[in-house]
């Protein structure tokens, strides 16, 4: 490729940071969790995301073609190169974040990756094939928790209903729209975000009903994280972690 | 190992004539290598000492989930970050696993999780040290779960069934764990860089006699061994099993170009095993008694994790409760 | 409806694999509910391998003889030969069985 494909790339990005980064916050459960059967559970669901980071990521950098592997993306770039959404990087604060958050993510990925199987790009259609397997699963099992805890006791009400106020105004963004999205949807790659609108408040709707959940009617979204123009701070404690080893020990290998 | 603070009863084994009829037909079955299932008749001493025993493995297991996941969020690379997260999770399920097997015997999870946070029940003393580097991951793969190997093979033939039974499954998932520290150990202190050498030298300075204080106190100092041994809940002396460890750990080292703390540690010809020197078991008895170094903040982590649960837990049953009642209604109707 | 402090309940769960010929038990968990369980199985046991077939069973529906007791349940089986696989002599080129 003679030009570099920089619209193919930020939308492989977008597509590779969002696991990635949910991915890292979901594995800081492991030894933390509610119950040894959540433990396993969470982990379950971080090494998915861990994996479908590898594949989105190796494919971004294979088109960026200067040399660069999953690995130097994932830990060599600085917050305002990531193109996650906000709503993946913010704390897990506790169990009904996490799993209101996993909800609302799942309920967006399962169509995404359903309409990407068609995409014009073999790769991202192999890609999403094999994330979209485990992407359902996931939400079964987030629906369930959500609809578990929602309706369990007052207090898991609370907790759940404190949770979808706090995660709502970050749920908009899923569906922003600029040239990238317009050139992927021209090019086959992708189709609108909006496009799946519609399906994501079906799914959430009628699941926030059943949970006895009520979903805030202040129509508000955050953005900047999908576009990388503004992330929250959380952003930057994650990657600093995250990134500890190769940042301190350049070129070193594991 | 995981035996390391269960007291003795202090009365020596008794002999089978000496036994009532139906201890020393117990004995006999265990003595012909028959396994104990659940329903079948065990002296109230056998039963619980194995629940103490296979508590305190089962909480290692999931206090043991604390120092390496300590590194997950801070793993160098995505495949490490997932092999880390995989072995952690692991552990998870050998608790899980074992928390079942002593179930068997007559108490409840929730039982054995009040006794580990109310100190009534011990962990492996290992998992009371802290992680500092990278090379602690490669380090405590390497060591401890090579320590723990050597304790968890023979415990595949222990008399206990469901004991036994989960060490078979734990023994078959445990066979990565110690080749993914090593991996780790060779790709620092044989492939990396001065510093990555470095680390990998001071994890295995640190890690080295804590690893070895895992099999528990010498057997001139171990009174309950016998009893244990009798009842094949316990297969070999600590000595024993420390001097295996030994002797495969040395060789390893080399190949790692690292050398083991200790200047006493040579091959001897006549026995054809290493002299090493003996771990400070002062500092062992501290760790026991609750003053390691990160003690406090090993347990405070589980009661953490259980008190924030709480509500989940509740909610998820009362959740479960609402809707068998409402499924009993729908039929009623 | 008050709530409950009680611990979940205890579940055994069987596994029949993609060619498996009938439901093997692998272990037992906790969950509140069967379909809780269920969900923790596939979590727990398979690890999501995909076409496998899960059981649970609570564990406290189940009855189970007393293994030591080898008394009149055990012993006729003993005696019936033809029950034992290896009563069977086949033909070389029959393949596994």
């Amino acid at each position: 490729m003679s030009q570099v494909d920089s619209h193919l790339i930020e939308f492989l990005l977008r597509q590779g940071d969002n696991p990635l980064i949910l991915g890292h916050r979901t594995s800081e459960w492991c030894g933390h969790a509610p119950a040894l059967e959540e433990d396993i559970a969470l982990a379950n669901t971080a090494l998915d995301l861990i994996g479908q980071t590898q594949l989105w990521l190796s494919y971004a950098a294979e088109v960026e073609g200067g040399g660069r592997s999953n690995n130097d993306l994932a830990f060599l770039r600085d917050v305002y190169d990531f193109r996650n959404v906000l709503m993946v990087e913010v704390p897990n604060e506790d169990f009904a974040r996490t799993m209101v958050r996993q909800f609302l993510f799942d309920a967006f990925q399962v169509p995404w990756l359903t309409t990407l199987q068609a995409s014009s790009d073999q790769r991202v259609s192999d890609i999403a094939i094999k994330s979209l397997k485990e992407a359902l699963y996931h939400l079964e099992r987030s629906s369930d928790t959500v609809i578990a805890l929602g309706d369990g006791t007052e207090l898991s009400n609370d907790r759940m209903q404190t949770a979808l106020n706090y995660l709502w105004p970050y749920s908009g963004e899923f569906f922003g729209e600029d040239d990238t999205d317009k050139a992927m949807e021209k090019r086959d790659i992708a189709p609108l975000p909006v496009s799946i609108r519609e399906t994501w408040n079906s799914t959430v709707s009628s699941t926030l009903d059943t949970a006895n959940l009520i979903a805030p009617s202040d129509p508000f979204a955050h953005s900047g994280g999908r576009t990388g123009v503004r992330h929250t701070e959380h952003l930057g404690h994650l990657l600093a972690t995250m990134q500890t080893l190769q940042r301190s020990h350049p070129g070193a290998q594991w | 190992m995981y035996a390391q603070s269960i007291r003795s009863t202090g009365k020596a084994v008794q002999s089978l004539e000496d036994m009532s009829a139906e201890d020393r037909q117990f004995q006999e079955r265990i003595n012909r290598g028959e396994k104990i299932e659940p329903k079948d008749y065990m002296p109230a001493a056998y039963r619980e000492n194995l629940i103490r025993q296979i508590g305190q493995h089962a909480h290692s297991e999931i206090v043991g989930q604390l120092p390496e996941g300590n590194w997950i969020s801070r793993a160098p690379t995505l495949e490490r970050k997932a092999n880390l997260l995989a072995k952690v999770q692991d552990e998870a399920g050998h608790g899980l696993y074992l928390y079942c097997a002593a179930e068997t015997l007559g108490v409840s999870r929730d039982d054995l999780f009040g006794m580990l946070h109310t100190g009534k029940m011990k962990y492996s003393s290992i998992f009371n040290y802290p992680t500092l580097t990278w090379a602690d991951m490669g380090a405590v793969g390497w060591l401890v779960d090579g320590a723990a190997i050597m304790n968890q093979v023979p415990l595949q033939n222990t008399s206990y069934g469901p004991y036994a039974r989960a060490m078979v499954r734990i023994c078959k998932e445990e066979s990565f764990h110690q080749r993914q520290g090593f991996h780790i150990m060779i790709a620092m202190a044989k492939n990396g860089n001065d510093e990555q050498h470095r680390m990998a030298q001071d994890a295995l300075n640190r890690f080295w006699y804590p690893s070895l204080m895992m099999f528990g106190p010498s057997d001139k100092d171990s009174v309950h061994s016998a009893q244990s041994m009798a009842w094949k809940i316990k297969m070999n002396t600590n000595d024993e099993l420390r001097q295996k460890f030994v002797d495969a750990t040395v060789p390893q080292a080399e190949f790692l170009g690292l050398s083991i703390p200790d200047d006493h540690l040579n091959w001897n010809e006549k026995t054809n095993q290493y002299n090493y020197s003996e771990p400070d078991w002062n500092e062992f008895n501290d760790v026991l008694a609750g003053n390691g170094p990160c003690n406090t903040e090993r347990l405070d982590a589980r009661k953490k994790a259980w008190s924030d649960g709480a509500w989940v837990r509740e909610g998820m049953m009362a959740h479960a409760a609402k809707k068998a009642e409402r499924k009993a209604e729908r039929q009623a109707v | 409806m008050t709530t409950t402090t009680d611990e979940w309940p205890l579940w055994e769960v069987f596994i029949r694999g993609q060619h498996g010929m009938s439901h093997r038990h692998v272990g037992s968990l906790h969950a509140a509910d069967a379909e809780h369980a269920i969900k923790n199985a596939r979590d727990v046991y398979t690890r999501r391998n995909e076409g496998t077939s899960i059981w649970v069973v609570e564990a406290s529906a189940i009855t189970a003889s007393s293994p030591s007791e080898k008394g009149p349940l055990f012993e006729p089986a003993q005696d019936k030969v033809y029950r034992h696989p290896t009563f069977y002599d086949l033909p070389d080129d029959a393949g596994n069985m």
